[in-house]
């Protein structure tokens, strides 16, 4: 396996884009990458696409080729490849891709993410993304996405008196960095105590816990490491990307409140990168939930179990300690465009350690990892990246 | 959505019907054709046998859902809970006969056959099983001890309504 490098990113804004079709969104953001590395469409040797939902979002299937279609790309004949794991479905395009050219199979690729979830109502979409978790015995019985991650929290509070407060700290640090990014879905500051008070949705979380339904578009280009230089001054190394998977209800978890397929993939991810978590200056955790982003911060490792709820209340990755996360705002505020989250942590990170990231920037950031979720825990992927000096 | 899809599951739903490894005695629910306990699974292909849940259990962890699933919308705020059985299993579901003030992990629960949804003014009904507090249900039949009574009619409809 030779090693890989991102070579250049691209990233539409997130949001409610009523003016703009899938179409546009998922090309926009694949030319800046490639415009954002000096490779031709021409070096392409295949397409990645996560998306989670484009049939039932869009009446659309088979939008691999159609992405690359309207790229223009359709006389080159590429293979055009869709990656479905839910809310993961953007890392796991990501895994594909790197797989691809770390294998050799493929010397350039481009990896996008892209979902367009606002072209049907908010009341269709959350029936479309409950489906992440298992249709059959959780949702014919009342369960949708957050009430399941709901019982997470309860649970959660129950074994180690996590706080309410505790819960509603990250989403506020995820609106205050989403503040200085401009292309996040929401770019207004919130209080702690307005996410306590905010409507409910499934007791104990409320709407200010739950993260968007978005539109947008991320994009990375993708190439090996040894001829990186020839096409970005700054290439981004891959140092780990690892995928593992757990049941699909969670009800038949382990553990109510952990994550195995994020501790498998993060013991993985830290082991291929020869790394540990103090080594990581800026982290995007996937906080679809707030509960979900504070055991992210347990199952990755960051702090022992039962620890989230005092790392969140002390702001321990909100700036002060070695490892600042969601830079970009996360999933909460940054937005949740499904398919698109994925390959969107990936975008901050690289921006992060290129030093390219302004206002939000992370001083001297070298070491980044990015963690996505599908579903309540079915599939979790981690991604290690580091600037190549 | 396709009757069928409701139909064939009629006997987990109503009844219970799980599974049990004869290999190592694990149960499971809903049933399945490979026990993910035993070390090598071909050694259970073959050889889980059904076992029906006595529906008893103990609350885990719940919640109580504002913003409901689609076909729940007549319900909230409704209370969802993960029930552990006592044979083992954990099942996701809704309690009835409670009040949200109630809930607490750990209260001992009986599953008990209710409506579940119904897809539309013309559409199927579809029942299944949610949970109720132990001392709140009368003796007699359990879910799954009536597996040949199916309540077709509207008045097992709206008693099951919480």
């Amino acid at each position: 396996m030779r090693e890989v490098a991102i070579l250049g990113t691209g990233m539409t804004k997130f949001g409610e884009l009523w003016d703009r079709s899938f179409r546009e969104i998922g090309i926009e953001a694949g030319f800046q990458s490639l415009v954002d590395s000096k490779l031709s469409s021409h070096d392409l040797g295949a397409l990645y696409l996560g998306n989670m939902a484009s049939g039932a979002f869009l009446e659309q299937e088979h939008i691999a080729p159609l992405i690359l279609d309207y790229a223009g790309l359709a006389g080159h004949h590429l293979p055009a490849i869709r990656v479905e794991a839910g809310g993961a479905s953007g890392a796991l395009a990501l895994h594909e891709g790197y797989l691809a050219v770390a294998s050799g199979a493929y010397d350039f690729v481009a990896v996008g993410g892209a979902e367009k979830m606002t072209d049907v109502s908010d009341t269709e979409a959350s029936r479309i993304v409950d489906a992440t978790a298992d249709t059959e015995w959780e949702l014919v019985f009342g369960a949708t996405l957050p009430s399941l991650w709901a019982m997470v929290a309860r649970k959660h509070m129950h074994e180690y008196g996590t706080h309410r407060e505790d819960l509603a700290a990250l989403p506020a640090h995820d609106h205050l960095m989403a503040s200085k990014n401009p292309l996040a879905h929401f770019r207004n500051k919130v209080s702690v105590d307005q996410v306590v008070n905010s409507g409910m949705v499934a007791d104990p979380l409320g709407l200010l816990d739950c993260a968007p339904l978005s539109d947008g578009a991320a994009a990375v280009v993708l190439g090996p490491m040894e001829t990186a230089r020839k096409y970005t001054d700054t290439p981004i190394r891959i140092a780990a990307s690892q995928v593992a998977c757990d049941t699909m209800a969670l009800h038949h978890r382990r553990d109510l409140t952990t994550l195995d397929s994020t501790v498998f993939a993060a013991k993985r991810a830290f082991s291929q990168a020869r790394r540990k978590p103090a080594d990581i200056q800026v982290a995007e955790i996937d906080d679809a939930y707030s509960i979900a982003g504070l055991v992210a911060l347990e199952d990755l490792g960051f702090v022992a179990k039962g620890e989230g709820g005092a790392a969140m209340r002390d702001g321990r990755f909100f700036g002060k300690g070695t490892t600042l996360i969601n830079a970009s705002g996360g999933l909460k505020a940054q937005g949740r465009p499904f398919g698109a989250v994925g390959v969107a942590q990936v975008v901050e990170l690289v921006r992060q350690l290129r030093g390219e990231a302004k206002e939000r920037q992370v001083s001297g950031a070298q070491v980044g990892l990015a963690h996505n979720v599908g579903g309540t825990g079915a599939t979790s992927a981690v991604t290690i990246l580091e600037r190549a000096n | 959505m396709a009757i069928a899809r409701f139909w064939r599951e009629t006997p987990r739903r109503y009844n219970l019907g799980g599974s049990r490894c004869t290999v190592c005695a694990s149960v499971y629910f809903p049933p399945r054709t490979v026990c993910p306990t035993c070390s090598t699974h071909r050694q259970s292909i073959g050889k889980m046998e059904p076992l029906q849940l006595s529906g008893e259990g103990e609350v885990v962890s719940y919640t109580l859902v504002h913003e409901a699933a689609v076909g729940f919308e007549m319900q909230v705020p409704y209370v969802l809970a993960l029930v552990k059985t006592t044979e083992g299993p954990l099942l996701t579901g809704q309690v009835v006969n409670v009040l949200p003030d109630e809930m607490r992990v750990g209260l001992k629960v009986r599953a008990t056959f209710r409506k579940l949804r119904e897809e539309g003014p013309a559409g199927v009904i579809h029942y299944g099983y949610k949970f109720a507090p132990r001392d709140d249900l009368e003796p007699g039949p359990r879910p799954g001890r009536n597996a040949e009574a199916t309540p077709v009619h509207s008045s097992d409809a709206s008693r099951a309504r919480a």
